[in-house]
């Protein structure tokens, strides 16, 4: 893909990630992490090639059919994109509104979640007033809440400590658990060490090794 | 601890609450509006005073009759008068006196003696509301009896008259449209700017799965209801002119010459809803090119 007149992002990508697989991406800054996912979750279209997302040619979606395309899938913004005029709990609600649930289906789930990510004494927060760490684990809590098939995590835990970023990792991993395609972002070589699943690498838009790390 | 009540929470609004623009947007609105309502009174008022000039002028006809040698300007009068009151379609006929016939021509003569001159007389024929007499019909009668007359039954007059009314109304019209087409410039304007200043919500709404048309309804929501209350206050603000028009016209002010009636100020009624439709006519597409710019 390339964005306008300028020289391709990725190029020659070949790859499928199998139902409820874990993956990680990884690459140096600029080696086209985002612009990948960015692609997984429709944000931008393949300038050319092909890609299947649950089953279908994305390239024959038709638009209206798209917004529940991608509410199959969760996404944890590299800059959160958090709603600055909502309060914690009402951004993670934000997904389920969407789908037009009714508030009393799911204020219970909302509020086990947000204890769950370590935000239950802030839930009526405004973002502004969070810590980096509690933006981090709003934008995972939104992720995730309605039970997504395909989670995609851009350095989800690029802001917080160590401590905080295996707690993460565990959360993830316990997603991928419970069936939840998983496609996990970072430039931290330590975790992808620790956690031992396999690894998906870019460098300068290329795929330059698809598996577990030896 | 928390004071979060999660039972009591409720969902907070998609878009943030008003910005600074409302106000300023509020205020175009409800001028474009006030601007639009007066046009339309004003053109209501032409209406009802072309109504009333011709109402006055119809059924009723003037003959110009002037004396033979052989006969007093009087008898002449009284002749013609008593003759067109026989033709069918005519209701009644009235010699005017001398002295009414003078105070016509006075404006050029100024106070001269007229008494030597052979100043011709009127007669005021009132038609019938049915199957009323034409001006042929009267001059045949007159040239029967031998008088030499004039007939003007203002068929002229009321062609000119209408003739104004109908260019008034076009001309209303034609500033009533483009009042309206500013409107929805304006509101289009407002919000391709709202959607500029709250793209990150737009963006974060889409990208978690909301369909277009939802995005787009909910400006064209929002700018639908700023317009209605927008045309509120534009609408009231053009009745209670009409109404001081109305009030404040009396025997020499305004309302001879453009009459407003009390019912006249309903008219401006519909107008918060007009403004609405219009607003949210031009958010919905406004927005939904917008989006559609969004992969």
């Amino acid at each position: 893909m390339r964005y306008g007149r300028a020289p391709e992002t990725l190029k020659d990508l070949t790859f499928s990630l199998a139902p409820g697989s874990f993956h990680f991406v990884t690459g140096a800054s600029g080696a086209g992490k985002t612009s990948l996912l960015k692609l997984l979750f429709l944000a931008e279209k393949p300038s050319k090639g092909l890609m299947h997302l649950f089953g279908q040619d994305v390239s024959t979606v038709a638009r209206e059919d798209q917004p529940f395309l991608r509410r199959r899938i969760g996404v944890v913004y590299q800059e959160f994109k958090l709603l600055e005029h909502m309060s914690v709990f009402d951004n993670t609600a934000l997904p389920l509104r969407i789908e037009g649930r009714k508030a009393d289906s799911y204020r219970g789930d909302v509020a086990e979640l947000l204890a769950w990510v370590g935000l239950k004494h802030r839930m009526h927060a405004m973002p502004a007033t969070l810590a980096g760490g509690e933006k981090q684990r709003l934008a995972i809590a939104r992720a995730v809440v309605n039970r997504p098939e395909i989670l995609l995590a851009d350095e989800p835990t690029g802001n917080v400590d160590p401590e905080m970023g295996l707690r993460i990792l565990k959360l993830f991993v316990e997603l991928n658990r419970l069936g939840t395609t998983v496609l996990f972002a970072t430039h931290d070589e330590d975790l992808v060490a620790r956690s031992g699943m396999p690894v998906l690498h870019l460098d300068n838009g290329r795929l330059t090794a698809h598996g577990h790390r030896s | 601890m928390s004071d979060f009540d999660v039972e009591r929470w409720r969902p907070a609004a998609f878009l943030p609450e008003a910005d600074s623009r409302d106000g300023s947007l509020t205020f175009v609105v409800a001028t474009l509006c006030f601007l639009a309502c007066l046009t339309l009174l004003a053109v209501l008022a032409t209406n009802r005073a072309a109504r009333d000039w011709t109402g006055q002028l119809d059924g009723q006809a003037t003959v110009i009759v002037r004396p033979k040698a052989n006969e007093t300007p009087d008898g002449a009068a009284a002749r013609a008068a008593e003759t067109l009151a026989g033709v069918p379609g005519v209701a009644e006929a009235r010699a005017l006196e001398r002295e009414k016939a003078e105070a016509l021509i006075a404006p050029w003569l100024g106070d001269a003696d007229l008494s030597d001159l052979p100043v011709p007389r009127l007669v005021a024929v009132q038609l019938t509301t049915e199957a009323p007499a034409d001006a042929a019909a009267l001059d045949n009668a007159l040239k029967a009896q031998g008088l030499d007359a004039v007939v003007d039954d203002h068929s002229v007059w009321m062609a000119d008259i209408q003739h104004a009314a109908q260019i008034a109304r076009w001309i209303g019209l034609a500033v009533f449209g483009l009042i309206a087409t500013a409107a929805a410039a304006v509101v289009a304007f407002a919000t391709r700017a709202g959607l500029a200043a709250r793209r990150e919500v737009v963006e974060v709404l889409h990208l978690s799965g909301a369909e277009d048309s939802f995005i787009a309804g909910l400006f064209q929501l929002r700018f639908a209801k700023m317009a209605a209350i927008a045309g509120l206050f534009g609408a009231g603000a053009a009745a209670i002119m009409g109404a001081v028009l109305r009030l404040a016209g009396g025997g020499q002010g305004l309302t001879p010459v453009l009459p407003i009636s009390w019912l006249d100020l309903l008219a401006v009624l519909p107008a918060p809803l007009a403004a609405g439709a219009v607003a949210a006519l031009a958010a919905r597409l406004t927005a939904q090119a917008m989006i559609r710019d969004l992969a």
